[in-house]
């Protein structure tokens, strides 16, 4: 069974004449224990897609099946073993940390006392403060707890890290290995394509509104462009499948995804000193993806 | 009932000076009486000479120096006009104020049904209206015994229940209309009661546009019409409802399926 399965998923906000596209055709699936990266800049569809999986939107077309339900009919299903943690982090003015908790548990009918506290006690969170004197990062340190002290089979996690600094990334990034160890699906979405890397095994590339890319991050890694650095002087503008050509000290840098043949004639007919041929990190691929124009 | 609990909570201290303030300026009004009862015997006669704007209040049908007459008017509108401002308040903003201040997408992230969130809520605003209700009826019934007149019991309840009919209407059409907004909807509220409340008094001082009493539930608690017929306006307070039951029918309608953004 997949924990998600999103077939042809479109969204369109707003009346029929003046609709706007939020996502369009998306299909995805990540299995049971994954743990999964969607990748994609501000605006690209992320949140869309998170947002109808958890039924706080409705999809235009398309459907969407979580943990082998589907979310039109089983929403809070569901809900009850999925935990969610939102981008932006608003909370109920007045309350302390641990009603909010307290709050988050009772509306799942659950005790979380004692898998609260261990979670607050490793993200060093003060669960007496009140919640609007709490930094942003606290109050993300909050919204974690909340979503993971019920031990859910299914964690989305919208931007994630956005505002922890990098001790408690780490130890963040740390907990979720240990669940999805466990068997928790984890789906995080994110900008910060370095922790994507590190930690998924898999990952989705969305690109206004389209899943462009979908597989594991080694294969999305080892993708048919490689960053070519050469010092000395080659004509590049003979070459197809040439982009973010730079100019680096005493040379240049590409990332190139056309024929190796060519390649090769091209560098034996320049003056070359040195020369480097590497798979390019996720970013240069993200880069590569949003540069390509379809 | 979490999240009824929940909603009680946060909305404490808006209760508590509502009706913190809707019950003193009642007992305050009350506790003058004594001292205005024998100049109001005269003052009775200048009012019914003042014409319409006198009908606007329903004063020129009342005798302003009886204890129900003065109730009726003075302390009609203190509780009539307060308690419709608190209903249209606590029902605008229950719904929209989730969305407007972000905390829609965490309680919405729980599994708890809309219709659940959209019951609860309802339940939260009802018991808010009922509670102060009662406060200011137990209010009022001290400041009578303490400057020693009598309890008019049947008028005196048929005030307080027209005026508790008129906050349940405003409170559960407010809170249809909290479930279309994205935001707070304070300025909603308020223009809504108090646009209501003009209407009656419009309507009072013409004949021709008496029919404004079936828009606006102030029309079912002019305490001048309750003295004189002893009882409420059945098919007024039938219609009331009727607007009520519409809003909190398109509460559901609407917030069961719209989006969360």
């Amino acid at each position: 069974m997949d924990a998600i399965r999103i077939d042809n998923l479109t969204k369109y906000y707003g009346a029929s004449r003046r609709r706007t596209r939020g996502i369009e055709q998306v299909s995805l699936t990540v299995a049971q224990g994954e743990f999964c990266g969607f990748i994609g800049p501000n605006g690209a569809g992320k949140s869309t897609t998170i947002r109808t999986l958890l039924g706080l939107i409705r999809p235009t077309e398309g459907s969407v099946q979580v943990l082998g339900l589907d979310i039109g009919k089983d929403r809070e299903k569901i809900l009850a073993q999925t935990g969610y943690l939102p981008s932006e982090v608003m909370f109920y003015p007045g309350m302390r940390v641990r009603d909010v908790l307290k709050l988050s548990a009772d509306l799942r009918r659950k005790d979380c006392r004692r898998e609260a506290a261990a979670l607050c006690e490793r993200l060093q969170l003060d669960d007496s403060r009140k919640v609007r004197e709490l930094s942003f990062g606290n109050r993300k340190k909050a919204a974690i707890v909340c979503a993971l002290q019920h031990e859910p089979e299914l964690l989305i996690l919208d931007e994630p890290t956005s505002g922890l600094d990098p001790l408690m990334q780490r130890e963040f990034f740390e907990i979720l290995r240990e669940k999805n160890r466990a068997g928790t699906t984890v789906f995080l979405s994110s900008h910060v394509l370095s922790e994507v890397q590190r930690n998924c095994t898999r990952a989705a590339v969305i690109r206004e509104g389209r899943i462009i890319a979908c597989d594991s991050v080694e294969a999305l890694s080892h993708s048919s462009a490689k960053r070519v650095t050469v010092r000395g002087q080659i004509r590049t503008d003979s070459l197809d499948g040439v982009r973010d050509l730079q100019e680096v000290p005493e040379g240049c840098s590409f990332l190139y995804s056309g024929g190796m043949k060519e390649l090769l004639a091209v560098l034996a007919s320049g003056e070359v000193h040195d020369l480097s041929i590497s798979e390019p990190d996720l970013e240069e691929i993200f880069m590569h993806f949003y540069s390509r124009k379809h | 009932m979490t999240l009824m609990k929940h909603e009680l909570r946060q909305g404490r201290i808006s209760f508590a000076v509502w009706t913190g303030a809707i019950a003193a300026l009642l007992v305050i009004c009350l506790l003058v009486f004594p001292e205005m009862k024998g100049e109001m015997e005269t003052v009775s006669h200048l009012f019914a000479a003042m014409g319409s704007f006198a009908a606007a209040f329903g004063m020129d049908r009342l005798n302003f120096g009886s204890l129900t007459g003065f109730y009726a008017i003075e302390c009609g509108n203190v509780i009539g006009l307060g308690g419709a401002f608190f209903a249209a308040l606590a029902g605008v903003s229950i719904l929209s104020k989730e969305e407007g201040e972000g905390t829609a997408e965490f309680l919405l992230a729980h599994p708890v049904s809309r219709a659940r969130v959209v019951t609860e809520k309802l339940a939260a605003v009802l018991l808010q209206i009922a509670a102060m209700n009662l406060i200011v009826l137990v209010a009022s019934l001290l400041s009578i015994c303490a400057i020693g007149e009598a309890i008019p019991w049947r008028e005196l309840l048929l005030m307080h229940f027209a005026c508790f009919l008129l906050q349940i209407e405003l409170a559960a059409v407010c809170f249809g209309i909290s479930a279309f907004l994205r935001r707070g909807g304070f300025g909603v509220g308020l223009g809504i009661a108090t646009v209501l409340y003009f209407l009656n008094l419009i309507s009072n001082m013409s004949e021709k546009l008496k029919f404004l009493k079936y828009v606006t539930p102030f029309g079912y608690c002019e305490g001048a019409d309750i003295i004189a017929n002893g009882g409420l306006d059945a098919r007024l307070v039938m219609i009331g409802m009727l607007f009520a039951a519409l809003g909190v029918a398109a509460a559901y309608r609407n917030y069961c399926c719209k989006d969360i953004l």
